[in-house]
This record gives structure tokens, sequence and C-alpha cells, in this order.
């Protein structure tokens, strides 16, 4: 860490609580759709521009199958959620009394987007579509 | 030896404007998208795309998105100056939003001043060299 320590795994556990949690998966979530992004357009840019490369086929078979879509689908929910959740306690700080509330009211939403989601994705890559 | 990064002075520092940047952009991502999707299904979405199809075109309304759709024609109808708008604006504040956020979380885990420094110009040829190539697309297809 940038004050001279190393927390190591240690560092995981500051504070703990949901919303420590809420604050690794954003930050691991918005990592996720960088890279994501960047194969994607790497990809789409090869096989349409440069005429059909190797590791743009290879990119497009990974981010196109369905566990990887379960990831990015996460990813793009859970960042969305938790960070509309982050705008609305930072502008109204009198909220924040009601972060705890507010996490489990953001799990709430979350759950039954994503599982819908998911049936949808499981069901397709089950039947091989 | 516990040492604290040094605190730069208060009020409209670069970390503070990219903090609030980073809120403003976020919060404009999430409403564009919202537009993207309703403009769509209003334009005829509901009967020439699937799901999946509406949120790709939500995400970045470019002809090129769509190759799967129903739609006979997307250059013909849905090529216009009201989605040019929402594809810059996502690309501009999506972009800048990612390569940010990646900044924060790399200077949050790096000890060395020097590669924090690095890596910051690194980052930032990155963002430009991305936004290049995206609006290329944008404005070429």
């Amino acid at each position: 860490m940038s004050d001279g320590r190393n927390p190591g795994l240690e560092g995981l556990r500051y504070k703990r609580g949901g919303t420590m949690w809420s604050w690794i998966l954003h930050r691991v979530t918005g990592v996720g759709m960088l890279l994501f992004v960047a194969m994607h357009v790497i990809a789409a840019f090869s096989l349409q521009n440069l005429g059909g490369s190797t590791f743009g086929k290879v990119f497009n078979t990974f981010y196109e199958s369905w566990l990887f879509q379960c990831f990015i689908y996460f990813c793009v929910i859970f960042h969305a959620l938790n960070g509309a959740r982050v705008i609305i306690l930072d502008t109204w700080p009198k909220l924040l009394q009601y972060q705890r509330e507010a996490t489990w009211l953001q799990w709430l939403v979350f759950i039954p987007i994503y599982g819908l989601t998911l049936l949808v994705l499981i069901q397709k890559g089950l039947s091989g579509g | 030896m516990l040492r604290s990064r040094t605190v730069p002075r208060r009020g409209w520092n670069i970390e503070f404007v990219m903090w609030v940047f980073t809120r403003i952009s976020g919060a404009a991502l999430l409403i564009i998208g919202a537009i993207g999707m309703v403009a769509a299904l209003l334009m005829g979405a509901r009967m020439q795309m699937d799901l999946a199809s509406l949120m790709r075109w939500s995400f970045f309304p470019n002809s090129s998105h769509v190759v799967n759709s129903n739609i006979p024609d997307v250059n013909l109808g849905w090529i216009s100056l009201f989605w040019r708008i929402m594809e810059t604006l996502i690309i501009v504040f999506g972009v800048s939003h990612g390569f940010n956020g990646l900044r924060v979380v790399f200077e949050d885990y790096i000890k060395s001043a020097v590669i924090r420094k690095v890596l910051r110009v690194v980052i930032l040829a990155l963002w430009i060299v991305v936004m290049i190539v995206a609006l290329f697309i944008v404005y070429t297809s």
C-alpha cells in the first residue's frame, strides 16, 4: 500500500461488513468490465478491420461463452446498482445513517434482476445455443 | 516505517475533480442507458430486436453492434444525429470513467511513487488511444 505498509490479506478484513464487501466487489466488477470491453474492442477491430486474425477469434469465443456472460452480467448489474447507491448516499450525506438498509435494498433489487438473467443464460447454455 | 501519503490542499485539486467526475459520469451512463432503451423501443425495437440486441444497441448504438437483429437495414432508419450523440456520450463518459477507475485502483495498491507516476502516464496514453479508436469507429461506420 502507498503508506508503506503491506497489509496482505489482513487488508481484506478492513472494517468488515456488507458495505466493505460492496466496496471490494465494486473494484473487482469495474476492472472486470474494463477487461471485457478491452477484449471486445480488440477482437472486433481485428476481425473487422484486419481481416480476421486468430487471436480475435480466440477472444470472441472466450467472451461469447455463456459462463463468461454470467460473469460480465454480474459485473454490469452490480456495478450499476452499487454505483447508484454510492451516488445517492454521497449526494445526500444525511442518508448515510441508512447505509446498511441501502445495502440490503441494493441486494433485494440485484437478486431478481440477476437471477432472471442467470436463468436465461443457463437455459441457453445448457441447450447449446 | 509508517508514512502517510501527502495530502493535497483542500479544494479543487485533481483528485476531487475526478471524484466528482466519477459520480457525474456514472449517473450519466445510467441515464443514457435508460434513455437509449426507451428510445429504441419507441423506434420499433419491440418488434425488431430480441432482448440481447436491445441491450447491445443501448450500450453502443452502432449498426455493427446489432448485425443479428431483425431490422432490415439499420443504417437506413436507425443511424441519426440522436444516436451519434448518444454513442459519443457513451464513449466519452464510459472510457474516461473506466480508465480513471483503473488509475484509482492501481494507486491504492502500488507502493512506489515512481511506478505510480509511470502508470499514470501509461493509463493516460491508453485512454487517449482507446478514445481515438472508439470515436473513429463511431464517425466512420
